[in-house]
């Protein structure tokens, strides 16, 4: 494929800005339907119990109530929250979308008041009456696995979902033969995504038309609909599920709640819309986490730096029950163990566990930042047991780009990759040999300072349908209009990610018109031909692979229709600057004047079908790989522990860039979400399952001033899995900066003989290992 | 997230506002800046039947600086104080404290009334207004009575203002070295609340400290002045040995530690030691 690149390639500002920064983009909220009515949802205070009795008396007589539901209300009729992956002998607890008999985490839901106005919801639903008889509770999942644990699931008669095990080559052969045998546990901590607009449903039901439209803020319309419409026994084509603007995701949008089906269920029964938008509170404690595993690692290697085999057991927190692809998580863990080296052999022992805590699921990189946190993390205490510098060691173990596809004993074939190239713009853009020069001074003048280095792959594009539980491929439709404007449909739901700018790059370019003369639709299911949606940074690299080929049909069937109009043959035209020019003559038509005429159809070949219009569906044959080095130089505070960013150096090969200018805004709120995990991030429950972490005063979302101005570049290693060339993007930063800060930290306190210390590396955690 | 009900007044003058509170009594509450109240208000931690909105009462807005006296209207907001160009020159550390609130917009919103009144004991203000040796005007419909600092926080949230007193000005002596101060804080990564809060207004003549007077936030459920600190300063030349020798007493007055998620105990006494170094050698490096 040629690209004119009058787009494609440049730092184009994003068109969705405009609206939203003056605040006139359409969320969920900013849908009003008239008569609507408001749902308030009573959730668990408790992480485990019975529910002895529920009163809601009170509660339905007070003021503009409309109805008050309970789990025994939507018993035998809302199915269960469903669980898309699937393991062997995996445990699927049934999740109910109200709890009956029992509540298993704080803030699950229990009651919804419906109510004229969600301020009298609010009033009444202090007014149920709650009889809990408190049962044991486990939050930690290491404890929960064991035989005398509190049981939260009966019916399994244990806390273990699944155990899990991936990897192959021999690997007890590579520990015999290994010279060195490196240990460490590392924890990584449950976060909460915390999107800056929290989740919310209205739905609406047409009795008369038997159809029901939900406006959801999710990332994953077409895939909620399927399992919407299953939950409430409806036809698929009867569900309508719009996405408008969608302020944040980061993965936990990539799901189906329970109030969802919920909410559609409860506006089936009162006939009028309803609506329920989520608080701040109710994030934290119903929305998703991320992360949580706690595992051991050993490393088999030769003196010489070679690794020989990798070893991982690991217990993976899932939280109480499984949302959509919470055990999917885990695995993708296993799959990414070999990082960016040639290690032999690899296995991942993972056990599942449930715990009395909000479920967890895709977050961010979403099993992939734990792998390369752990690789890397555990890269580090290799050259330090070695004695070898650590950017050698990981140098040493790199394939070669003459070595891809390159296939590893996790099972994967890495498309393309230069390892070395971004490893070593990043070293020279960091000056690392004077750095380590400066760290030696610094050090015997009694400062702290740390140099971490991280590489990172991460497995993207998601993914060959073979590989995702309802497919992999996505799909696009390009429309010219009679007047020669273009619509495109996208099967994916961008959220922030910028796809109706990058889209209309690519169209513009391929179409040889104004990217303004093209608008970009998505989120609608009754617009857009089915998706998959927009996760696992596959938005451009599967939607826009997609895009391209539908334009590619388009500018087929104009040409044949130009040729027509131009009198010549189609093997004379060409297609350039949005005109077909015939040779000899040079007689052009452009696509627009071709557009009208396949519209009015009064001169066209024989057997012409009317219209300018193509649809794709895109599959891909592989996973992309994206790749680079992050670089962290940062100070310890001898007297209080504070850690300060002195450098921050990325540089990220995500292929072809489209718009570097939004793989920049990618790359930098990445490495903030990434850097807040090293240093301060962390849903904390206690032991009563209680969260301490349920607002934004506790939980420390990264700020700006938090944050160190960030040195980007790039090497460009094209894939040809897509024909955009392009990896993705979305995840990367957050993958890189965990390990690097992590890294860079731990570097600084070498002097103190530390050599692992789990996340986040608050003040006071440090400044005790300092004073130990 | 949503409050309760409760009844709303917006009264034009403070004599108006007495009267509603002596009206509604305990089942009021003031709100000025409303970032302590509608917080406690939305999570449903208070109910009150009345809210009183002082924020429309211009008189409480005034900053005057006047003979020896700064006064601050009680509705200033921190954005306000931080922005003064008077503060600026006759006492820098009101504007530095102010500045170190929160973000932008809370300071924009924020008053310092309000925030004193709720008595936060990692809240930023009352380091400053300890070491400065304030007084709080508050009035009620029986009078008006002023509270010293020292006198005014009692324990964990709760101030020396009674149910039937609104705070209405904020009385600071100017400092005879306006800029031999400092603010320093340990800010709590999530709130940007003082995990620790230690300021210092000195008075340094012939190199030596005449006075100083240090206001401690975040390690206690109350805010303190660190006296043992200060008397051990008075008299002494502010080398590193003698700033240090004084701040290893920075929490002798703390009976107790506060201790949670963000901090334990025995670290927040480490960290008024530190900050205590810190805001002395700062402030006395400026004197």
């Amino acid at each position: 494929m040629s690209f004119l690149a009058k787009y494609i390639g440049q730092k184009v500002k994003r068109t969705e800005d405009p609206r939203l920064v003056k605040g006139i983009g359409h969320y969920v909220d900013d849908i009003k339907l008239a008569d609507t009515l408001h749902v308030v949802i009573l959730r668990s205070q408790y992480a485990h119990a019975k529910i002895v009795s529920i009163n809601t008396d009170a509660a339905k007589a007070a003021p503009g109530v409309v109805a008050v539901y309970t789990g025994a209300d939507v018993a035998g009729k809302v199915g269960y929250v469903p669980c898309a992956a699937a393991l062997p002998g995996l445990n699927v607890p049934k999740y109910p979308v109200l709890a009956s008999g029992k509540v298993i985490f704080v803030g699950q839901p229990i009651a919804a008041v419906v109510a004229t106005d969600k301020y009298k919801a609010r009033d009444a639903a202090d007014l149920i009456e709650v009889d809990y008889d408190p049962l044991d509770v486990v939050t930690d999942a290491q404890a929960a696995a064991q035989n005398d644990s509190p049981v939260i699931h009966e019916e399994f008669g244990t806390n273990i979902a699944f155990t899990h095990q991936a990897g192959t080559g021999d690997v007890d052969a590579a520990f015999a033969a290994a010279d060195k045998i490196v240990k460490e546990t590392l924890n990584h901590q449950r976060l909460a995504p915390i999107s800056m607009e929290p989740r919310g449903v209205l739905a609406q039901y047409l009795p008369g038309e038997e159809q029901m439209t939900l406006w959801s803020s999710t990332q994953i319309p077409h895939l909620m609909r399927t399992q919407v419409a299953i939950m409430l026994g409806l036809a698929e084509n009867r569900l309508r599920v719009i996405t408008p603007e969608v302020g944040g995701g980061f993965g936990c949008k990539l799901n189906v709640y329970a109030e969802e089906a919920l909410l559609g269920w409860i506006a089936m029964q009162l006939n009028k819309p309803v609506k329920w938008i989520e608080s701040r509170r109710e994030n934290f404690q119903a929305t998703i986490h991320g992360r949580a595993q706690v595992g051991t690692c050993e490393i088999a290697v030769k003196n010489d730096g070679t690794l020989l085999g990798l070893r991982y057991n690991v217990t993976a927190d899932l939280g109480a029950y499984l949302q959509l692809l919470t055990p999917a998580i885990p695995t993708l863990t296993g799959l990414m163990l070999s990082g960016c080296y040639k290690i032999p052999a690899i296995q991942m022992n993972c056990v599942g566990v449930f715990t009395n805590k909000m479920s967890t699921d895709a977050y961010r990189g979403a099993g992939r930042p734990e792998a390369t946190y752990l690789v890397e993390r555990m890269m580090d205490c290799v050259a330090r047991e070695l004695n070898m510098d650590p950017v050698e060691l990981r140098r040493k173990n790199m394939p070669k780009p003459t070595e891809f596809p390159f296939a590893t004993a996790t099972g994967l074939f890495y498309d393309s990759g230069d390892y070395e190239k971004a490893l070593d713009k990043a070293l020279a853009m960091a000056d690392y040999q004077k750095l380590r020069a400066e760290q030696a001074e610094a050090r015997k003048q009694g400062r702290l300072i740390g140099i971490g280095v991280s590489t990172y792959v991460e497995i993207c594009a998601m993914g060959p349908s073979i590989a995702l539980p309802a497919g992999g491929w996505e799909s696009a439709t390009v429309r010219v209009e009679p007047t020669g404007k273009v619509t495109v449909l996208t099967g994916v739901s961008p959220h922030g990610q910028g796809e109706e700018t990058a889209f209309a790059q690519i169209i513009g370019d391929m179409l040889g018109i104004d990217m303004n003369d093209v608008l970009v639709i998505h989120g609608d299911t009754a617009i857009v031909q089915y998706g998959i949606g927009t996760f696992g940074s596959r938005g451009l690299a599967v939607g826009g692979a997609a895009l391209v080929k539908a334009a590619e049909k388009v500018v087929a069937k104009a040409k044949t229709l130009a040729a027509h109009l131009l009198q010549t043959d189609e093997a004379s035209l060409t297609f350039e600057n949005g005109k077909f020019v015939g040779a000899p003559n040079d007689k052009s038509v452009s696509i627009q004047e071709v557009a009208l005429a396949a519209y009015i159809p009064h001169n066209v070949p024989e057997d012409f079908e009317p219209g300018l219009t193509a649809t794709h569906f895109f599959e891909p044959k592989n996973f992309t790989f994206p790749s680079g080095t992050h670089i962290c130089v940062s100070e310890v505070d001898r007297d209080t522990g504070d850690v300060k960013i002195l450098r921050y150096i990325a540089v990220d090969d995500c292929g072809n860039q489209i718009n570097p200018l939004i793989v920049q805004g990618q790359v930098h709120g990445g490495i903030a979400q990434g850097m807040a995990q090293a240093l301060f991030e962390e849903v904390v429950y206690d032991e009563n399952g209680q969260l301490l972490t349920g607002e934004l005063m506790d939980y420390a979302v990264p700020k700006a001033h938090q944050l160190p101005y960030f040195e980007l570049d790039h090497t460009v290693t094209p894939t040809d899995v897509n024909p955009l060339g392009a990896k993705g993007v979305g995840e990367a930063g957050t993958i890189g900066s965990t390990p690097a800060t992590a890294n860079s930290v731990i570097d600084a306190l070498a002097p103190f003989g530390v050599t692992h210390v789990d996340l986040p590396l608050r003040s006071e955690k440090l400044w005790k290992l300092m004073n130990n | 997230m949503i409050p309760a009900n409760f009844d709303y007044f917006a009264p034009n003058t403070i004599e108006e506002a007495l009267q509603l509170l002596a009206q509604h009594g305990d089942n009021a509450k003031i709100l000025s800046g409303g970032h302590s109240l509608i917080p406690v208000l939305k999570l449903r931690l208070a109910a009150p039947g009345v809210v009183i909105d002082i924020g429309r009462i211009a008189d409480l807005k005034t900053i005057k600086v006047d003979g020896a006296t700064i006064s601050i209207g009680a509705n200033a907001t921190h954005a306000e104080i931080a922005a003064n160009a008077d503060l600026k020159t006759h006492c820098p550390l009101l504007v530095e404290t102010a500045a170190q609130i929160g973000d932008q917009q809370v300071r924009n919103r924020g008053t310092i009334g309000g925030s004193l009144t709720h008595a936060d004991p990692a809240a930023d203000w009352p380091a400053a207004i300890l070491a400065l040796d304030a007084e709080i005007v508050a009035r009620s419909s029986s009078g008006t009575r002023t509270i010293k600092a020292t006198d005014f926080f009692l324990d964990l949230m709760t101030s020396a203002v009674e149910s039937d007193e609104i705070v209405t000005e904020i009385r600071v002596p100017k400092p005879a070295q306006p800029a031999a101060a400092v603010y320093l804080k340990a800010p709590q990564s999530a709130s940007g609340f003082a995990v620790v809060g230690v300021a210092a207004q000195l008075k340094v003549a012939n190199g030596k400290c005449e006075a100083a007077s240090i206001g401690v936030t975040g390690l206690a459920p109350k805010a303190f002045r660190a006296s043992s600190v200060e008397a051990a300063l008075v008299g002494k030349a502010l080398d590193d040995a003698a700033i240090s020798a004084a701040s290893a007493k920075a929490d002798a007055e703390a009976d107790d530690a506060m201790e949670d998620i963000h901090a334990s105990g025995d670290y927040r006494r480490h960290l008024a030691r530190v900050y205590a170094k810190r805001a002395l050698m700062a402030a006395a490096a400026k004197a």
